[in-house]
């Protein structure tokens, strides 16, 4: 157990505004045509396997894995295939998408059985064929995750209920009206792990959540909830692990590298689902929310859905939004523009009213500590900034700006609206960039 | 393309905790109230134009660099206001106006404006600008009569210079914690002081660390030194350790920002006080103390530097 006196990592709290929290998920009227890239995911792109013109149902395979650190994608609509073409994803990549336009029916695939899993490799197997990748953000495809040769070295298995960002209730949602499947879904694995305890994390403002989760596994010694402070990052990977089982993931390594596994709450729950219905991740909870928005919701969205349908579904806009996110409103990526497809790793879309949305200006750093007591990698802000306006690479090595998971704790915090985890984003290209120049050398 | 492209995209966080740097300093001064009525109470009126001379002058100072030098005006962050307040409550009530003025320009414009503004400074201007003073301006520094005082402790030279072997009575210990005592402005109400710390430590402005350490190791220190507990008592009540401890070695910009930084530098502040006070040719030492280690923040930070979680040594 991590020191809590000494210890404990650091966060801010941030304001809660869970206001879709009660809110059940309800299913999304089928839109009449989606968006569906091919990138969705870190890794190589999937290549598409349909083209214009070609009939295609629910759950139907359009474009098939890229590679190991890849994932496969499927049509969430049954339709026509309009076109395949390149577009532009708010992350700047460019990669090709899949436009179906949908025929009303939302006809399953008649080719969708339930997978045959008995074992890990046959798990890992089923959750490669399932396109199912990190959905609680980072979009790390899970197959790569359970890939492991050797499984005692999975001494824990963590699964990640904090949802530590405002608005988004999609995995509160998920813990309390997927119960069973969440349920099914850790015995499930904890069964081929065997690890030495299972652990799901959940902030205490989910006192809901907790509890049902609690009362399903109160005869298991080794599968335990924990009720962790709302503070943020609580939801952090690293942050994660060290709360629940006192590790830390040294640099360059991953969980498994101290013995653990650890899987977003519903990124377990639609693994549990697809082995039971052998639907593919065609469907995603999103949390619909933010001052712009007219009726906020939990909606069970089509992926490849336009932003445009999303908000139309929740009733518009009672304000003109001034700015638009794909999740929330720490970590979240700005969207430039209402035609922006849902995508897989999309837990939330919020929209903000012109107020809201301004860019508060910035003014000198007046080095009051805030950003360095607060980071919870315990990184000092302002030593890269000074290392990152001299181009410093040794120094920003020395500083460990590669280690920010740029959760914005810093930036939220300064009282001088320093931009802090942008320049952390610039900060590690000149870091890359110094690195391969001293390979070269 | 760019039809409907009308929305804001900007790098996470979207939004902030809503603190800014005027709120902060503005959180100052409100902490520094009680210390600004104690001192009008007792030292009398000419207290606030004092302050209000000093304020005046670092709020003009600074307006007017910003016009010679065309920067943006920057007045309106109020840090030129808290350095005015501090230095202003560092003097004594008694002083001429010229010197006031003076001391006030050099803290803003030589301290503050010539390295860069707020924030690149490497000296707490208020501190600095008492010590310039206290150099040049040494008679005008130690006036003390000539204004009738609300309480008559006023016209007794300072306890520090009592306890330096100047002569006069001491004050009694109620007293010393009322602040009906000879000395600068701002400096004798411990009280008002006190109650300007807890504000801050409530408002999150500042953390505990320097204040307490730096308090509590002359505290300690003292009590070695003079094997007197209530010698050691006095030396924290007496001249402007408090106020000092508390404002001015808190300062954000040239102070470490790391906690155990904040207890290095607190006890390196201890540590020069004492000896400056037991040995040096001054009776007072918090301002010369906290100043020399300002020059040292740099390093402190640097050596109480946190290891980054999951830090691995190439």
């Amino acid at each position: 157990m991590p020191n809590r006196l000494f210890g404990a990592l650091r966060g801010v709290h941030v304001p809660h505004r869970k206001n879709t929290a009660l809110m059940p998920a309800v299913k999304m009227d089928p839109p009449s045509s989606v968006v569906i890239p091919t990138v969705m995911h870190i890794g190589a792109p999937a290549k598409p396997i349909v083209k214009a013109g070609d009939k295609v149902a629910v759950g139907q395979l359009i474009a098939e894995s890229g590679g190991f650190i890849s994932a496969p994608v499927h049509a969430s609509i049954s339709g026509t295939v309009k076109k395949v073409e390149d577009i532009v994803l708010s992350n700047g990549r460019r990669a090709p998408a899949v436009f179906i336009e949908s025929d009303g029916e939302m006809r399953p695939y008649e080719g969708i059985t339930p997978p045959k899993v008995e074992s890990l490799a046959q798990l890992t197997e089923a959750i490669r064929a399932s396109g199912i990748v990190g959905l609680g953000g980072a979009g790390f495809p899970t197959s790569v995750k359970l890939a492991i040769d050797d499984i005692s070295r999975a001494e824990y298995f963590v699964i990640n209920g904090a949802e530590c960002e405002p608005y988004i209730t999609s995995d509160t949602r998920t813990m309390l009206d997927y119960t069973d499947l969440v349920e099914r879904g850790v015995r499930r694995i904890v069964g081929y792990l065997n690890p030495k305890a299972a652990y799901i994390g959940i902030e205490n403002n989910k006192p809901l959540s907790i509890k049902t989760l609690s009362q399903r596994f109160t005869g298991d010694k080794n599968i335990i909830v924990k009720s962790l402070p709302p503070m943020y990052p609580q939801g952090g990977e690293k942050v994660l692990i060290y709360n629940t089982t006192g590790r830390i993931v040294p640099e360059g390594k991953l969980p498994l590298d101290v013995g653990v596994v650890i899987m977003n709450v519903t990124t377990l729950a639609n693994i549990e689902m697809y082995i039971e219905t052998g639907m593919p991740l065609v469907e995603k909870l999103v949390t619909v929310d933010g001052s712009a928005v007219k009726e906020p919701k939990n909606l069970f969205v089509p992926i490849g859905t336009r932003l445009r349908d999303v908000f139309e579904f929740c009733g518009g806009f009672k304000e003109e939004p001034g700015k638009l996110l794909y999740g929330g409103p720490m970590m979240g990526t700005a969207v430039p523009d209402l035609d922006a497809p849902i995508l897989k790793n999309t837990n939330a879309v919020l929209a903000f009213n012109r107020k809201d949305s301004e860019v508060r200006k910035e003014t000198p750093c007046i080095r009051c500590g805030n950003c360095v007591n607060h980071c919870p990698m315990r990184l000092n802000p302002p030593a890269i900034a000074k290392a990152y306006n001299n181009r410093d690479g040794a120094s920003l090595y020395k500083q460990r700006v590669n280690l920010c998971m740029e959760c914005g704790a810093c930036s939220f915090i300064c009282p001088a609206n320093q931009p802090i985890v942008q320049r952390h984003k610039l900060a590690k290209l000149v870091l890359r960039e110094w690195q391969d120049s001293m390979k070269g050398v | 393309m760019e039809s409907d492209n009308k929305f804001i995209v900007s790098v996470s966080p979207h939004i902030t905790s809503g603190r800014s740097t005027r709120g902060i300093m503005l959180d100052v001064i409100i902490a520094l109230v009680p210390a600004l009525i104690a001192g009008t109470v007792i030292f009398g009126l000419r207290s606030l134009l004092v302050v209000g001379v000093c304020i005046a002058s670092c709020l003009a100072g600074e307006a007017l660099f910003n016009l010679i030098v065309k920067r943006k005006q920057t007045i309106g962050d109020l840090s030129a206001v808290v350095t005015g307040l501090i230095l202003g409550l560092n003097l004594p009530a008694a002083i001429n106006i010229y010197p006031a003025v003076i001391g006030s320009l050099f803290a803003i414009v030589v301290i503050k404006c010539l390295f860069g503004g707020l924030g690149k400074n490497f000296a707490n201007p208020a501190a600095a600008a008492r010590v310039f003073m206290l150099i040049a301006f040494s008679n005008a520094m130690s006036v003390t009569a000539e204004i009738k005082p609300v309480v008559d402790a006023v016209a007794s030279p300072t306890p520090l210079a009592v306890m330096k072997g100047g002569v006069g009575t001491l004050p009694s210990l109620i007293d010393m914690v009322l602040g009906l005592r000879g000395g600068a402005i701002g400096e004798t109400c411990a009280i008002a002081l006190v109650l300007g710390f807890a504000y801050l430590l409530v408002r999150r402005v500042i953390t505990w660390h320097t204040p307490v350490v730096y308090v509590g190791a002359v505290f300690l220190l003292s009590w070695l030194i003079y094997g007197s507990f209530e010698t050691a008592l006095y030396q924290i009540l007496a001249g402007g350790l408090l106020i000092g401890a508390i404002f001015m070695a808190t300062d954000y910009v040239t102070t470490p920002t790391t906690d155990l930084g904040k207890v290095v530098f607190g006890l390196g502040c201890a540590v020069l006080t004492v000896i400056i006070r037991r040995f040096g040719a001054y009776p007072e030492g918090v301002s010369f103390s906290i100043l020399l280690m300002n020059i040292l923040t740099n390093y402190i930070e640097k050596a109480t530097r946190r290891k980054p979680l999951g830090e691995v040594k190439a």
